[in-house]
């Protein structure tokens, strides 16, 4: 198995792509914190940059990738390996760049100009989301075979999870504004893993004291050790499930 | 060696492999023609585990392949169309086959890879390389390994006549150690002097499935081609007066 992933990895780190992104986080990353004056807001930022363009990326490179590779899929197929080897090899490196390249892109600025609890969270996170995305392109380009509609569904998800989402999370809140509805928003915001690393960066910073009583709820639950327990079970969740249905369908799927 | 039996596939609507049945013998060269879409790379896939099947079964040496891979190890397939990591280089590609194949650098059959002249580009990348050459890169994998059954798609397209050449030479050479060849092609001329067998499939099923000589005395014909031709008017005909 480590020889394909060694492989897949060689061939990914080399891409243009991958080389493009990581300089425009770290472009991205070392002009936000030259601008703000305190490291928290520096990560504030940040935040909103990281949360919006990780997965994007994430996603459609994944996608683009795995519809390129379809030939080369089909030729390690042909070859004596097991079909679990290969689709985990993928994984694995496709994983591998991405939060790679996050980590050089943000993480060594994180480090240089805000080495604090919400720098590292946010870097956390960062690695995270980049990991999920991956695992849910996975998921969308072994159920579609044809390229341009796989590509749809991957920039449709991407909506979803970055702006949808939110429109509906703030439209029930609006709806139901009379009813106590703040622990109902905490297992909401656990159903998109975008909201949820928002969150636990934001609590890292102090401008949840602005979220008024939804972040004391917030706070209550994020801030103990078992909220964080269950929230980065969630997160390994989000990486685990779309990839394990993926490889359950690869191993049947016709190539 | 490899037995399918009663193999039946389906595309949603279309039945890509119809009840297939053949049996498929070492030391046989097989051609394996019939046209656009009968199914011919379908089987072939079949064979190899890429695509699963409704029904039927596909033996390999008397084991089933159904959720086996270490058959393969015994098996050099050639693509139709070869495409490998863009950003790779042929070395790599090379390495990384040798890898997954796990067999000793003595043990390799590097005939076609000096024949090629490949060995002079193993530092050029994948995606800068012409058809003909990733051809020549798959030719060359196919045969590494020295495997028992070789199975070729389309081998010769793409390919310059001398390279051509190169390659049906090492096909017959292949041929006299016993192993079982299975090539598929729409250029005739290049299989008459190479194959021993022929599948004729069409509609998904293989019309008929005869040794060379067979067809030849039954049609007249002394060349494949014309041999094919004969049959394809004769069950044209049966069919209009079906």
């Amino acid at each position: 198995m480590n020889k394909i992933i060694k492989y897949v990895i060689a061939d990914l780190l080399r891409s243009r792509t991958i080389m493009v992104y990581t300089a425009v986080l770290a472009v991205l990353s070392v002009s936000v914190f030259s601008m703000e004056d305190s490291a928290g807001k520096g990560v504030v930022s940040l935040l909103n940059i990281v949360l919006f363009v990780v997965p994007l990326v994430s996603l459609l490179f994944s996608t683009v990738y795995l519809y390129n590779s379809a030939e080369f899929i089909e030729l390690l197929v042909s070859q004596p390996l097991r079909r679990d080897t290969i689709w985990i090899s993928i994984f694995v490196g496709l994983a591998v760049a991405m939060s790679l390249a996050f980590m050089v892109g943000v993480g060594i600025p994180v480090v240089l100009y805000a080495a604090t609890a919400s720098g590292v969270m946010l870097m956390l996170c960062g690695a995270a989301l980049s990991l999920i995305f991956v695992s849910v392109a996975l998921w969308a380009t072994v159920r579609v075979r044809d390229k341009a509609r796989g590509i749809g569904l991957s920039i449709l998800l991407w909506l979803y999870f970055a702006l949808l989402f939110d429109a509906v999370v703030l439209f029930l809140l609006f709806q139901f504004s009379d009813y106590p509805i703040e622990n109902g928003m905490v297992a909401l915001s656990m159903l998109n893993p975008i909201d949820t690393s928002r969150i636990l960066i934001l609590l890292q910073v102090d401008v949840s004291a602005m979220m008024g009583y939804t972040g004391a709820i917030f706070r209550k639950f994020f801030g103990t050790d078992g909220g964080m327990a269950i929230t980065a079970t969630i997160l390994v969740l989000w990486t685990v499930l779309p990839f394990w249905f993926s490889i359950r369908f690869f191993k049947r799927k016709d190539l | 060696m490899i037995t399918i039996q009663h193999l039946s596939k389906k595309f949603g609507k279309l039945h890509v492999l119809d009840d297939v049945s053949l049996t498929l013998e070492g030391g046989q060269c097989i051609a394996l023609i019939g046209p656009n879409g009968s199914g011919k790379t379908t089987l072939i896939k079949a064979i190899l585990g890429m695509i699963v099947p409704q029904s039927g079964n596909i033996t390999f040496k008397g084991k089933d392949i159904a959720h086996e891979w270490r058959y393969r190890n015994q098996i050099g397939y050639m693509p139709q169309m070869g495409r490998y990591p863009e950003n790779m280089t042929i070395g790599q590609v090379l390495n990384m086959m040798k890898d997954i194949r796990k067999m000793p650098e003595s043990a390799l059959d590097n005939h076609l890879f000096i024949a090629f002249g490949l060995d002079g580009m193993l530092d050029k990348r994948m995606r800068t390389l012409s058809g003909g050459t990733r051809q020549k890169v798959s030719a060359c994998l196919a045969f590494m390994f020295n495997p028992e059954v070789l199975i070729l798609d389309e081998p010769t397209a793409g390919l310059d006549p001398l390279s051509t050449e190169l390659l049906k030479d090492k096909i017959r050479a292949e041929k006299q150690q016993d192993k079982l060849i299975v090539i598929t092609s729409h250029v005739l001329s290049d299989l008459d002097d190479l194959v021993t067998e022929v599948i004729y499939m069409q509609d998904g099923k293989p019309l008929f499935h005869k040794s060379l000589q067979a067809l030849k005395a039954e049609t007249g014909a002394d060349r494949l081609s014309k041999a094919i031709a004969q049959v394809m008017a004769t069950h044209e005909l049966m069919e209009g007066t079906l």
